[in-house]
């Protein structure tokens, strides 16, 4: 049972995260217009702190077993 | 060579394929070997999410505004990491109450009603048709588009075409029936259907591969990569919505990630897959990241396929919600064009037919059903009425695609894809504060969800639907421009002069604020009356209770009379497999013939709950049971009293467990302490019978001497000798018992110090020489050369080798006795051995000797020749310097005793805990 309510709260924490790495200003350092890897900068740390976000939830609920 | 039979024998095949899929999964389902009951079939069933608005709209939206298409599905991602909370509370209280529907959910939290259901009915169905038109116009156009391989025609206008001509018709008259199939081919109480979702978790991989199939062509095949693309486009000037350092900004971001994180759970489509259809609250945890991994996987090509369709025709004439099929088709891929179009049919055919689903359930349940109970007061009810819900359902499903048909033929092409998702799911982000508020406060009632929701729906026609019909061209643009009637402040689109921001926040913002503030306003205009508090707490406490909490009930029915009434909407024998579950769960049997009691009159409306929803089931109970109206103050004492009653049975149980614990320790203490009393007993006699052995010798020979004064002075010399010996005898028993008293005890005294056993074994040696001259006895030692060094108290171990010795020397036969010792050396300890040619000591004996008063000698009490105490201390004494003691037999050749002592100091920590350790008079000896 506690185990189950430290991984809620892990998970509120990467939903914390989320929204900080998303929806604050942080997001207008990587908007930008310059080319990492050929790719645009702001798509390339869009689709990065995407993967980032669900590998964490991924190994949150994995770490569970 | 694609043609027209060709696409349509292969749409048909694929759905047939998918009705095979469903009847396999039902079969399965039905020999309890569930397929669905998989965290990853419910992960992919919750794709359901990713339409064709998805599929094909993405690139349209990425066209549009380059990463504007993000924010529909990092909203739901990061929604995600909630639904160990949300989602979970939202499953276990439909599931105990076996909800059904989104109208059901809110219904039932705000006191059962009619009305409340009702409208979350009428505002589900007008938000989701559009969107249901938006996937008949995708399957429409593709199929069109794909008719004229390898030409690419843009389809016309529809309304240009006669009725009969238009491919949209069939298509919704198509899934329509295969709909019905599906989802109403039996009714279940619990509106569950495996094969459907089985379906749709194929479907959700078919449309993630085949677009990824086209992506891959078109970055990989037709251009070297992601950078390759990038470059071209650049250079082309395509990418300048995302190099103007405002991308993100001019997005409305967060707005659209807020309604997608809504619309991810309340859309009734995705309300069904993720609550209705869930098979075990475990899975959830696997969705919250194989979920958001879907929605990445299926947007990596999203951007690649816009740009490298902006590419291909940059003169606009393709229009950009097609490129996921133009592309292929403008290169020749004739079978990657048929597998696109599958694709796009997949995530169409899954969202139409989960929508329908879940729309019929509501219209059914919340808006025929209140229409068929008030008609039936009048006249008499329709013995079967399964089939009459069945015929209502199958009607609601036809019905609501022909309005997505009527929808798509007259507003179709008055927005594009995207436009029309957007204000659906603006009309499904209204159930939130009475969805969600309500499972976390209490204070919410009846009268608030209705002014809430009307608010939030009315604000919503106003700024969102009616705009939408004057862009159309139903409504004169003037309307939209200065407001009805030349007002300024009212117009739909600038509400009280609010400027400046893209129509969807501005709606979101004024419904979403009419909607709240008319919820909490309203709800607080007056305290929640007695069944509002009721169904308040099982929502809002939900995760506290194990089982679901008993309505609240008062007045009387008959067990048969509410099965009977059951059995009319599920079928006999569905009502009775589930009455004998249920009262074998309760491990009572019951009598048909009796007054049911307010559980099982609960389960009878939970069980119609399932069948015609929550508000409907209370009526058709309360139609049989008598049922008197409690009061607020009644509900309140029931909630009370339950609460406290827990608390109460907790705080026992704690109380009684700990009980338990005291005694079981009590009792362990009692038995230890009776054990030793015995022993303490037995070692009194023991010690009692040893002293008086030679006490009465003394006495007799003393009184011999004392009686009779002639005695020779040899005799008398003799006698005295005796009593002087038995003398020393109990000088030596009673040294010895006080002694081996200290040593239990712990208050013997040691003085630790180096100690070489070579030495110590010569020196014992040496001192019993004469013992063994006297009985004829050899000696032969064997000791290696080396260090022996241990720390120990010399005296003592010095009495223990002088005891072995004298041990030995006791049994070896007279004249040709042999008694050998031998020192050797081990890693971590030393051994020494003194070995007899002795009787030796029977196996049964072995571990007896080491306790007090047994001897060697069997029971030779007449002349011992030891005190019976030898033994036990010099075990005492090893093992309090860390070593052990114990005897081996050579059979026919004699005993050893051997002891090791451990090298080195460990010996310090031994003698801390060494004996005082040990109770007293410990049965070891």
């Amino acid at each position: 049972m506690r185990r189950a309510i430290l991984t809620s709260q892990r998970l509120l924490a990467v939903f914390l995260t989320g929204m900080l790495l998303l929806f604050s200003p942080i997001v207008s350092l990587f908007d930008r217009p310059v080319f990492w890897f050929g790719i645009p900068l702001i798509y390339l740390y869009l689709f990065t702190v995407w993967a980032i976000l669900i590998a964490a939830m991924a190994l949150i609920i994995g770490g569970k077993k | 060579m694609l043609g027209g039979p060709l696409i349509v024998v292969t749409s048909f095949l694929y759905l047939g394929l998918l009705f095979a899929i469903a009847y396999w999964a039902d079969r399965r389902a039905d020999q309890g070997r569930s397929v669905i009951a998989h965290p990853t079939v419910y992960a992919l069933s919750l794709a359901v999410y990713c339409t064709a608005w998805t599929y094909y709209g993405s690139v349209g939206r990425a066209v549009q505004s380059g990463i504007g298409f993000l924010p529909i599905y990092l909203g739901p991602t990061l929604g995600a990491a909630l639904w160990v909370f949300l989602l979970l509370k939202m499953i276990r209280v439909s599931k105990s109450q076996r909800i059904t529907s989104i109208a059901d959910f809110i219904s039932s939290r705000h006191g059962k009603s009619h009305l409340l259901g009702g409208l979350v009915t009428v505002i589900a169905v007008v938000g989701v048709v559009p969107y249901i038109a938006l996937q008949l116009k995708a399957v429409s156009n593709s199929f069109t588009i794909l008719m004229h391989y390898p030409d690419i025609t843009m389809p016309g206008s529809a309304t240009a075409l006669p009725i009969w001509q238009d491919t949209a018709l069939y298509v919704a008259l198509l899934l329509a029936l295969f709909t019905i199939l599906f989802g109403t081919r039996h009714l279940d109480a619990s509106e569950r259907h495996e094969g459907l979702v089985a379906a749709i978790a194929f479907e959700s991989i078919v449309k993630l591969v085949a677009l990824t199939a086209v992506g891959l062509f078109v970055t990989f095949g037709l251009y070297g990569g992601f950078a390759d693309i990038m470059q071209q486009a650049q250079e082309a000037g395509l990418l300048q919505s995302m190099m103007n350092a405002t991308s993100v900004s001019d997005q409305n971001w967060f707005t659209f990630s807020f309604l997608a994180a809504m619309a991810v759970i309340l859309l009734p489509r995705q309300f069904q897959v993720a609550v209705v259809e869930n098979s075990s609250e475990r899975h959830i945890s696997r969705a919250v990241w194989l979920f958001p991994l879907y929605l990445l996987l299926i947007n990596i090509f999203v951007l690649p396929i816009a740009l490298a369709g902006q590419l291909a025709f940059p003169d606009g004439r393709v229009d950009a919600d097609t490129f996921v099929l133009t592309l292929p088709i403008a290169h020749g891929q004739e079978l990657l064009a048929m597998f696109s179009y599958l694709g796009g049919l997949s995530a169409a055919t899954g969202m139409v037919i989960v929508e329908t689903i879940a729309l019929s359930t509501m219209v059914c349940n919340d808006l025929v059903m209140p229409v068929l109970l008030r008609h039936w007061r009048t006249r008499s009810v329709p013995a079967d009425l399964t089939a009459v819900l069945l015929r209502v359902r199958r009607g609601a499903i036809f019905g609501i695609l022909l309005l997505g048909y009527t929808y798509f033929h007259v507003a179709g092409e008055a927005y594009a894809l995207v436009s029309i998702g957007l204000i659906s799911f603006a009309a499904v982000a209204q159930f939130a504060p009475t969805m969600i508020g309500g499972l976390y406060w209490r204070g919410g009632t009846q009268a608030g969800a209705l002014a809430g929701l009307g608010a939030g729906f009315t604000v919503w026609l106003y700024t969102l639907l009616l705009p939408s019909f004057a862009k159309s061209g139903w409504l004169p643009m003037a309307f939209l421009e200065s407001g009805p009637f030349g007002i300024h402040l009212l117009a739909p689109q600038a509400l009280f002069g609010l400027e400046g921001m893209n129509e969807i926040s501005h709606t979101l913002f004024w419904s979403l604020t009419a909607n709240i503030g008319a919820y909490l306003m309203v709800s607080l205009l007056r305290p929640p009356n007695a069944e509002e508090t009721a169904q308040a707490s099982l929502f809002v406490d939900a995760m506290k209770y194990d089982r679901p909490a008993i309505g609240l009930w008062r007045g009387n029915a008959e067990v048969a009379e509410l099965k009977r009434l059951a059995s009319r909407f599920l079928g006999r024998d569905k009502v009775d497999t589930a009455f004998a579950e249920f009262s074998r769960n309760r491990g009572t049997g019951y009598n048909p013939a009796q007054p049911a009691d307010a559980e099982t009159v609960h389960f009878a409306e939970t069980l119609l709950t399932g069948a015609i929803g929550s508000a409907s089931a209370r009526v058709m109970v309360a139609s049989v049971a008598q049922e008197e109206p409690l009061g607020l103050e009644e509900v309140m004492g029931i909630l009370d009293e339950a609460s406290r009653i827990r608390a109460y049975s907790k705080e026992l149980e704690q109380k009684s467990r700990e009980l338990e614990a005291a005694t079981a320790e009590l009792r362990e203490a009692n038995t230890r302490l009776q054990e030793l009393d015995q022993l303490k007993d037995d070692f009194m006699s023991s010690v009692t019978h040893e002293l008086r052995t030679p006490l009465t010798s003394i006495r007799a020979f003393s009184e011999m001497l004392l009686d009779d004064p002639r005695i020779k002075l040899d005799d008398r010399m003799r006698f005295l000798g005796i009593i002087v010996g038995e003398t020393e005898r109990l000088t030596r028993l009673v040294n010895q018992v006080l002694d081996l008293a200290r040593i239990e005890s712990g208050r013997g005294e040691w003085t630790t110090g180096e100690v070489d056993l070579a030495e110590l074994i010569r020196q014992s040696i040496e001192t019993t020489g004469q013992l063994f001259r006297d009985k004829g006895a050899e000696v032969e030692t064997r000791i290696p050369e080396g260090d022996f060094r241990v720390s120990a108290d010399r005296d003592r171990l010095l009495q223990v080798m002088l005891n072995l010795l004298s041990n030995a020397v006791k049994f070896v036969p007279s004249g040709n006795g042999r008694i050998a010792v031998t020192l050797s050396g081990g890693e971590t300890d030393f051994l020494v051995s003194v070995a007899d040619n002795g009787p030796g000591i029977a196996a049964g004996q072995q571990e007896l000797i080491f306790e007090k008063f047994q001897r060697g000698d069997g029971d030779n009490l007449a002349n011992p020749m030891g005190t019976g105490l030898g033994l036990p201390i010099s075990r005492q004494i090893i093992e309090h310097f860390g070593g052990h003691l114990w005897v081996e037999n050579q059979p026919g050749k004699g005993a050893i005793f051997s002891f090791r002592m451990p090298k080195g100091s460990s010996t310090l920590s031994a003698s801390e805990t060494g004996p005082s350790d040990e109770p007293a008079y410990s049965d070891r000896g």
